[in-house]
C-alpha cells in the first residue's frame, strides 16, 4: 500500500513537473514568435501551425508577409534560442553533477571562453577545414572548449587534491581571463575580420537563420542523448567518485563520456551564439529547487526550461530598448549574476550550519 | 569467500600495504584494526577495487577481482565509507534506490518490481522507512549512516566493506548498527570486513581480527588471541589491561590514564567515624572494593562506607531501595557508597589498626550475636537475625586474586572466632558456620606495594587472619556484655 503511494507520489510530482515545464516552453515560443516590431497574433500562429500540419505547402488564410516573417525571421530565431538555452542548461547541470560543484557551468569553468577562442581563431585565420565545411566553426569551438575543461580540472586537481568548489571555479576564472586576453590580442591584430569577430563575440541569436539551426542541431542531438543516457550515473557521481565506483559505475568511462557530451553542447552553443553566461548555472538550480536533484528528470526538465528561458531572454533583449537590440548575454547576466550570488550565499550558510 | 595473497599497494609510488595475506570466510565478521596510518583504509580500498593491487592477488569467490566489471563487482561488494558527502540533496528513497544501480539495464534504467521490493526491505531493516520522503541533508548523523547502510544493502552484496562504521555515532546507534549487521550476517550469509578504531567494540562483534602495523599484519586470529596485553602494547604502544566482559565470553582491554595515583592518602583508623546509629567512612579518594553489601556489592570503586544500625523489624523489611533512600537523606551518594545493615549496636563495633612488615590494615567489625544466643528461647524463627559485618581497609595494591583470597581468609578467621566464642546456629543447633545476614567488605587503596596473594601463606593474609579473628572476638564479647547488662 505504502509502496504504491510512493510510486504515485514521485510519478505525480514528475508528471506535474513535465506539464508545467512544457507549458512554459510552448508559451515562450508563442510569445517569441508573436512579439516584435510587426506583431503577430496567437490566432495567426495557431492557424499557421494548422495549415502546416494539415495542408502541407498550401496557401492558408494567413497573409504571405506574415508567413515570411514567421518562417524566415522569427521561428528560426526562436528555435535557435531554444536549442542554445537547452544546450547550456544541460551542459551546466552535468558539469555540476560531475564535479559535485553547484557553481559549475560552462561559463564559470572557462569552457565558454575556450570555445570562444576556438571560434575567434577560426574567424581570424579564415580557416575552413575541407571535410567539415561549415561545421568548422562549431567543431573548433567544441575542441577548444573540451581542451579547456580538461586543463581546468587537471590544474585544479594539481593544486588542490580535494578539488574544492572554490578551487575549480577560481581556476575557471583564471583560465577565462587568460583566454579572454588571447581573444583581445587577436582582435587587436585583426584587420578585415574585425567586424565579423566582434559581431560574433557580442553573442546573439539574431539574423542567424535556418543555417545556424542546422549547424547546431546535430551536435545538440548527439550531446543531449549522450547526457540523458547518463542520468543515473550522474546521480551516483553526485555522491562522489568513490561512492559511484562502489555503486558499480564505471567512473572513468562515464566521466569522459559526460565531459565530452557536455563540451559538445557548450562548445556548439558558443560557436553559434557567442558566450551567453549564467544560463547553465541558474536554470538547473531553479529546477533543482522546484523538482529535486534526480538527474533522470532534472536533465530533461532543465533542457526544456532552459530553452524557454533563453527564448524569453532573447525576446526581452530585442524589445526592451527597441529598435536597439541588446546582446542576449546582458539579459542573462542581469538575471544570472544575482542568482549566482544567492546560491553562493545559501551554500556558505549551509556549510556554516 | 575472500582470499588475499601477498598483496602490496598504495598511493603514488609508495607501497602502504606490503606482503599481506589472509582469508575471510562466508558469513564472517572480520575486523581490521591498527594505529593511525597503519594502512587500514588503503587495504579496504584495495579490496573494494578503488586502489589497484601492485603485486599479489585478491580473489572474490574464487575469481580475481580484476575479472569483475564495475557493475558485476558492485553486485558482490558494497561499501559504507567513513563519511558520505554530497553537494546535492536527495531524498532518502532516491539515495537508497541508487543501490539498485548495478542491477539496472537499458537506456532509461527503470526500477523493476523486484528492485522496489528490495528497497522496501532494506529500508525496513535499517529502520528508515519513515524517513523516505525526507532529504538526507536534514537527517542526523546516525540516520544518514543508516540510510547509506540501506543503500549498500540494496546492492544485495555478499561482501560488505565498512570503514569505521560507528564513527561520529553515539553508543545507541553504534550498538544498533553493529547488531543489525551481525543479524544480517546470520540471516543472509553476508560477509562483513570492517575497520574498527575501538578494540573493545571490535572484540564484541568480530569473529576474526587482523592487527595491522605499518602496512603489515601483526596477528590474524579470534578476539581472545588478538586482545592480548603484549600484542596491543606492541601495536599501539599503550599499556592496557585485559579483562573479561561481564556477560559474554569476549575480552576487553582497559586503559589507565597516566595520572591515576595522584591525591591518594594513606588510610588510617581516624578515618572511621562511629556514632550511635552509624559507622561510616568518608575517604578522600575512592578505594577498590569487593563486598557482599546491600548497596555497592561486587567489585567496584567506592569512597563512602556506611554500616547502619536498624532494629530487627526494620532489618527484615530493609530493602535496597530503602537503604538507598536512607543514604541519599544522609548525604551519601549511592554510586560512591557501600551500604550495609546491622541489627547490632554500632557503637559497640570494633575499629582496630594492624600493621606488620610495612603493611597496614584497618579492620571494623560489628556483631549482633545476642539475638542468636537468645534464639533458643524464641518461638519465631524468622526474626532470628544475626549479623557480623566485617570491613577491611588495606593500604596497598591488591590483585583480583588477592582480593578473593583475602575474602576467604577473613571468612575462615571469622568462623574460627564464632566457634571459639561458642556461638550456636539457632536453626540447626550446630556450631554457627556463618551468620545468615553477614556482610564482608575488602577495600584497598591500590597504591604502594603490590600484593598478588592474600592467603594465609602470605604476610597480608596472616595479618588479615589475625586482625579479623581478634576484632571479631572482641566485637562478640562487647555484644555479649551489653546483653548481660540488659538482662
Amino acid at each position: 500500500m505504502q509502496k504504491r503511494f510512493t510510486r504515485m507520489y514521485s510519478n505525480n510530482k514528475h508528471v506535474v513537473a513535465y506539464m508545467v515545464t512544457v507549458c512554459f516552453l510552448v508559451f515562450s515560443i508563442f510569445l517569441g514568435v508573436s512579439i516584435g516590431t510587426f506583431p503577430i497574433s496567437f490566432f495567426d500562429i495557431l492557424q499557421m501551425i494548422g495549415d502546416a500540419l494539415f495542408h502541407m505547402g498550401g496557401n492558408g488564410s494567413v497573409d504571405e508577409n506574415t508567413q515570411n516573417i514567421v518562417m524566415s525571421i522569427r521561428l528560426p530565431r526562436v528555435i535557435l534560442a531554444g536549442l542554445v538555452g537547452a544546450s547550456l542548461a544541460l551542459a551546466g547541470a552535468s558539469f555540476q553533477g560531475l564535479l559535485q560543484n553547484p557553481l559549475a557551468d560552462p561559463y564559470t569553468l572557462g569552457v565558454s571562453s575556450g570555445a570562444s577562442l576556438g571560434a575567434v581563431f577560426v574567424l581570424f585565420f579564415g580557416i575552413h577545414i575541407p571535410f567539415f565545411g561549415f561545421f568548422t566553426l562549431p567543431v573548433a569551438s567544441i575542441l577548444t572548449g573540451f581542451m579547456t575543461i580538461i586543463f581546468v580540472i587537471f590544474f585544479a586537481g594539481m593544486i588542490d587534491k580535494a578539488m574544492r568548489i572554490e578551487t575549480i571555479v577560481l581556476t575557471g576564472i583564471i583560465m577565462s581571463s587568460f583566454l579572454g586576453a588571447l581573444i583581445s590580442f587577436m582582435i587587436a591584430m585583426s584587420g578585415e575580420e574585425l567586424r565579423q569577430i566582434v559581431n560574433w563575440l557580442l553573442g546573439s541569436v539574431s539574423m542567424r537563420g535556418w543555417v545556424y539551426v542546422m549547424m547546431l542541431l546535430p551536435f545538440f542531438v548527439v550531446g543531449s542523448l549522450l547526457i540523458l543516457a547518463n542520468g543515473t550515473e550522474l546521480n551516483a557521481l553526485a555522491f562522489g567518485e568513490e561512492k559511484a565506483h562502489q555503486l558499480g559505475v564505471n567512473v572513468k568511462k562515464r566521466k569522459l563520456l559526460i565531459l565530452t557530451s557536455a563540451s559538445i553542447l557548450a562548445g556548439a552553443a558558443v560557436a553559434i551564439s557567442g558566450t551567453i553566461g549564467f544560463v547553465g548555472l541558474v536554470v538547473p538550480h531553479l529546477n533543482r529547487l522546484l523538482w529535486g536533484n534526480d538527474y533522470r528528470h532534472l536533465l530533461p526538465l532543465s533542457a526544456l526550461f532552459g530553452a524557454g528561458f533563453l527564448i524569453l531572454a532573447d525576446l526581452v533583449s530585442r524589445t526592451i530598448m527597441s529598435p536597439t537590440e541588446l546582446p542576449i548575454g546582458v539579459i542573462t547576466a542581469l538575471i544570472g549574476a544575482p542568482s549566482f550570488a544567492f546560491i553562493l550565499m545559501k551554500q556558505r550558510m549551509e556549510r556554516r550550519g | 569467500m575472500l582470499q588475499i595473497k601477498n598483496i602490496a599497494g598504495g598511493y603514488q609510488r609508495r607501497n602502504i600495504i606490503e606482503n599481506l595475506s589472509f582469508i575471510v570466510e562466508k558469513g564472517e565478521m572480520f575486523g581490521i584494526l591498527g594505529p593511525n596510518g597503519s594502512g587500514k583504509t588503503t587495504l579496504l580500498k584495495m579490496i573494494g577495487g578503488l586502489i589497484p593491487v601492485r603485486s599479489g592477488t585478491i580473489e572474490l569467490e574464487g575469481k580475481p577481482l580484476q575479472a569483475y566489471s564495475a557493475k558485476q563487482l558492485a553486485r558482490k561488494i558494497a561499501s559504507l565509507p567513513q563519511n558520505n558527502t554530497q553537494m546535492f540533496d536527495y531524498t532518502v528513497w532516491e539515495t537508497v534506490a541508487l543501490g539498485r544501480y548495478p542491477f539496472q539495464r537499458g537506456f532509461l534504467k527503470r526500477l523493476t518490481y523486484e528492485d522496489e521490493q528490495v528497497i522496501q526491505q532494506v529500508m525496513e531493516f535499517t529502520n528508515v522507512t519513515k524517513l523516505k520522503h525526507l532529504s538526507i541533508k536534514h537527517l542526523s548523523g546516525g540516520e544518514k549512516q543508516r540510510v547509506f547502510l540501506a543503500q549498500a544493502l540494496a546492492q544485495n552484496p555478499s561482501l560488505l566493506l565498512l570503514d569505521e562504521p560507528t564513527n561520529h555515532l553515539d553508543i545507541t546507534y553504534q550498538k544498533m548498527l553493529l547488531d543489525q549487521l551481525k543479524k544480517w550476517t546470520k540471516s543472509h550469509g553476508l560477509t562483513v570486513v570492517s575497520i574498527f578504531h575501538d578494540i573493545n567494540l571490535a572484540s564484541l562483534y568480530c569473529d576474526k581480527m587482523l592487527l595491522l602495523k605499518n602496512g603489515q599484519s601483526v596477528l590474524i586470529d579470534d578476539p581472545n588471541a588478538v586482545l592480548n596485553e603484549k600484542t596491543i602494547h606492541h601495536v599501539y604502544d599503550v599499556s592496557a589491561i585485559k579483562q573479561s566482559h561481564p556477560e559474554i565470553a569476549r575480552p576487553q582491554m582497559m586503559l589507565s590514564p597516566e595520572h591515576k595515583h595522584d591525591e591518594k592518602k594513606v588510610f588510617t583508623k581516624g578515618d572511621v567515624i562511629q556514632t550511635k546509629e552509624l559507622i561510616y567512612v568518608k575517604a578522600a579518594s575512592p578505594l577498590k572494593t569487593l563486598s557482599s553489601a546491600v548497596v555497592g556489592g561486587g567489585f567496584g570503586w567506592h569512597r563512602h562506607f556506611v554500616n547502619r544500625h536498624v532494629s530487627t523489624d526494620d532489618h527484615v523489611s530493609g530493602s535496597q531501595t530503602e537503604m538507598i533512600n536512607f543514604l541519599l537523606d544522609n548525604g551519601f551518594s549511592p554510586n560512591e557508597t557501600i551500604g550495609m545493615l546491622t541489627s547490632s549496636y554500632v557503637e559497640d563495633g570494633v575499629v582496630e589498626e594492624w600493621e606488620e612488615e610495612g603493611i597496614s590494615i584497618i579492620i571494623v567489625v560489628t556483631a549482633s550475636i545476642s539475638h542468636g544466643a537468645d534464639a533458643s528461647k524464641n518461638m519465631e524463627k524468622h526474626e532470628h537475625v544475626r549479623a557480623i559485618n566485617t570491613w577491611m581497609f588495606i593500604n596497598g595494591h591488591l590483585s583480583d586474586q588477592a582480593f578473593i583470597e583475602g575474602m576467604v581468609t577473613a571468612t575462615e578467621a571469622k568462623t574460627k572466632a564464632l566457634f571459639d566464642e561458642g556461638i550456636i546456629d539457632s536453626a540447626t543447633g550446630s556450631s554457627a558456620a556463618e551468620a545468615s545476614m553477614d556482610s564482608v567488605l575488602l577495600a584497598a587503596t591500590q597504591t604502594g606495594s603490590l600484593h598478588h596473594h592474600a592467603g594465609t601463606g602470605a604476610t597480608l593474609g596472616k595479618l588479615i587472619a589475625k586482625g579479623v579473628y581478634e576484632s571479631t572476638v572482641k566485637a562478640i564479647q562487647n555484644n555479649k556484655q551489653r546483653w548481660t547488662i540488659n538482662d
